[in-house]
């Protein structure tokens, strides 16, 4: 649901406990079409496996592979402890593993956003910066940034370096050619009305340009987050030593499909978890955009 | 068309005043010999179809682009960019979505450093004369249409400009509201002490504000005539003498218009 803190408090008392309600009711519709939803896809895999269609070690059903939950977080503990582990420290580094994952998605994000934002601000502002810099990040934006990962590795070496390298890499150029063209895109009577008011062409960039593009550059970020947990994946499997893609990994090459099945699970709820912060970071900091933009549930 | 109506210097000359637009489909003159003295107080109204480039006059004085030909001068310095003795009204809603209303209405004191508590102070003064005394801490969204355009107007205010230029500031609003708007309007106008340029193709709003309605040719705008409205405020739309005038520039329109029909037609 899409909070409306300002208008909601600006209705009188009685409209908004109407609000509320309506509000209310539709929060129940919408958490009974994801239950149905999941359940009836659930449910399909379930009856596959009933009848005898799915392969129980190839395409276990969800309730073989949540139902060992105390021994699948056991795969979670690092690799150099042979022999069993105590559930406690096995759920800890279940943990661990996908706090580690989330806060390289985070880092990168965050490195990322910001290097853009600020590049394409300077291409617009100097334009003998922009004319020096553009073709080349018009010409490296096309690059996929899988094809970066050899590269991260030669800079960074292993660790937590390349993996944040390879989220920031794949959020730079298109952000940066994002903000380009949002600027380029602010509209005519901002500008002017900034002119008129008198602005600097710094206090134009600071006071009305910024604040006009946050909002699509934060819908740009969105959408390109599922992108960022794709490549921190892709970067763990390959060698950067922990993280929910090693154990995607340890679960090929030991063939083990609950374990496949499980980190999935998890990878879609963390995921899913981040589009909701961001959604109400952008409902609550960027809150000029207009609901239509912002999407639902 | 000069006219030495007083003798004081005019606030808002232009002389020989030429656009041309260069676009991708070749050149567009938008305006051409455009002679014109603006009185301080006064209220001169635009008139003329649309695509005529009464916006396009009202950008230049406001210094938001540059002519091709003739000058300009307000309060007798020459017009090269904008200046605060100019305030400007867009036919669209024109206030930032990231402020709030009293943060919009302020913001060019914001650009020249004046402190936030003084201009808190100043948005609730502002605001209370246009009636909005309650919107100070509201978002741009939660407003009318009409009351946006009074927020905005009390933006321009707050700079004390000299010449108030308004791009069909009403051309939005539901008809019960724009009558309320052009009452207010000459409020505004009679207390602010600003002279007032105000673009429109409705001849009644013509009419009810103008001191003098300046009538424009179809593309290339010229102008056509000048009609001076010395009908006693506040107008009554239904007296014979509102009537005639209006019927006056209906007649003085019709011909324009159906040019403009006409070269509409030719081009497509
Ligand atoms: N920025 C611009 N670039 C190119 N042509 C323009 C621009 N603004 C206006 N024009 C052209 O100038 C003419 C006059 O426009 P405008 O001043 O907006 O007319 P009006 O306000 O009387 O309807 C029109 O033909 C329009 O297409
Ligand atoms: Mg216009």
């Amino acid at each position: 649901m899409k909070a409306l803190p300002l208008s909601a408090g600006a209705l009188p008392a009685v409209a908004s406990t109407t609000v509320r309600r309506v509000r209310s009711v539709r929060g129940v519709a919408v958490a009974f079409w994801w239950v149905l939803s999941i359940g009836c896809f659930a449910g399909l895999w379930e009856a596959a496996w009933a009848v005898g269609w799915a392969d129980p070690l190839l395409l276990p059903p969800p309730h073989i592979f949540l139902a060992h939950f105390s021994d699948q977080a056991q795969a979670f503990s690092s690799s150099d402890v042979i022999g069993e582990v105590s559930t406690d420290s096995a759920y800890l580094a279940l943990l661990t593993t996908i706090v580690a994952s989330s806060l390289r998605v985070i880092a990168g994000l965050a490195l990322g956003f910001t290097c853009s934002v600020g590049m394409g601000l300077l291409i617009r502002y100097f334009k003998p910066f922009g004319n020096i810099t553009l073709p080349t990040i018009t010409l490296l934006a096309p690059i996929s940034p899988i094809a970066w990962l050899p590269v991260a590795i030669f800079i960074f070496g292993i660790g937590n370096p390349p993996a944040i390298f390879m989220v920031f890499i794949s959020l730079f150029f298109v952000m940066t050619l994002s903000t380009i063209s949002q600027i380029d895109a602010v509209s005519r009577t901002y500008l002017n009305v900034g002119a008129i008011m008198g602005a600097s062409r710094r206090q134009l960039f600071l006071h009305v340009i910024i604040p006009a593009i946050l909002p699509s550059l934060f819908m740009t970020l969105r959408m390109n987050l599922f992108g960022a947990w794709m490549v921190v994946l892709v970067a763990e499997a390959t060698g950067v030593g922990s993280g929910l893609g090693q154990i995607v990994m340890l679960a090929r090459n030991t063939f083990n499909s609950s374990l496949s099945f499980f980190t999935m699970t998890l990878i879609g709820l963390v995921g899913f978890l981040f589009d909701v912060a961001l959604r109400q970071i952008q409902n609550r900091v960027l809150f000029w955009v207009p609901p239509s933009a912002v999407g639902r549930l | 068309m000069d006219r030495p109506l007083s003798a004081k210097p005019p606030l808002i000359a232009c002389r020989g005043v030429g656009k041309r637009w260069e676009t991708a489909g070749g050149t567009v003159t938008a305006l051409d010999g455009i002679d014109l003295l603006v009185d301080r107080r006064e209220f001169v109204v635009f008139l003329g179809p649309s695509g005529c480039g009464k916006s396009t006059l009202l950008y230049l004085i406001a210094g938001l682009e540059q002519l091709t030909s003739g000058t300009i001068s307000s309060g007798g310095a020459e017009v090269t960019g904008p200046g605060t003795d100019r305030g400007l009204i867009f036919q669209e809603s024109s206030l930032f979505p990231w402020m709030s209303v009293g943060e919009n209405v302020t913001f060019g004191l914001k650009l020249r450093g004046m402190g936030t508590d003084e201009r808190r102070s100043l948005a609730a003064d502002l605001l209370r004369k246009v009636g909005l005394a309650d919107a100070a801490d509201k978002r741009p969204d939660q407003l009318s249409g009409g009351m946006r355009q009074r927020a905005a107007m009390a933006r321009a205010l707050a700079l004390r400009p000299e010449v108030l230029l308004l791009d069909e500031p009403f051309a939005a609003l539901d008809v019960q509201t724009r009558s309320k708007m052009q009452d207010f309007l000459i409020e505004v106008w009679r207390e602010s002490g600003a002279s007032m340029l105000f673009v429109t193709h409705h001849i009644d709003e013509a009419v009810g504000l103008a001191d003098r309605v300046v009538v424009f040719t179809a593309r290339p705008g010229r102008i056509k005539s000048i009609v001076p409205v010395d009908l006693p405020r506040p107008r009554d739309p239904r007296s014979p003498a509102f009537h005639a005038l209006s019927d006056h520039l209906t007649d003085l329109l019709r011909d324009e218009v159906d040019r403009a029909f006409a070269e509409q037609e030719r081009v497509a």
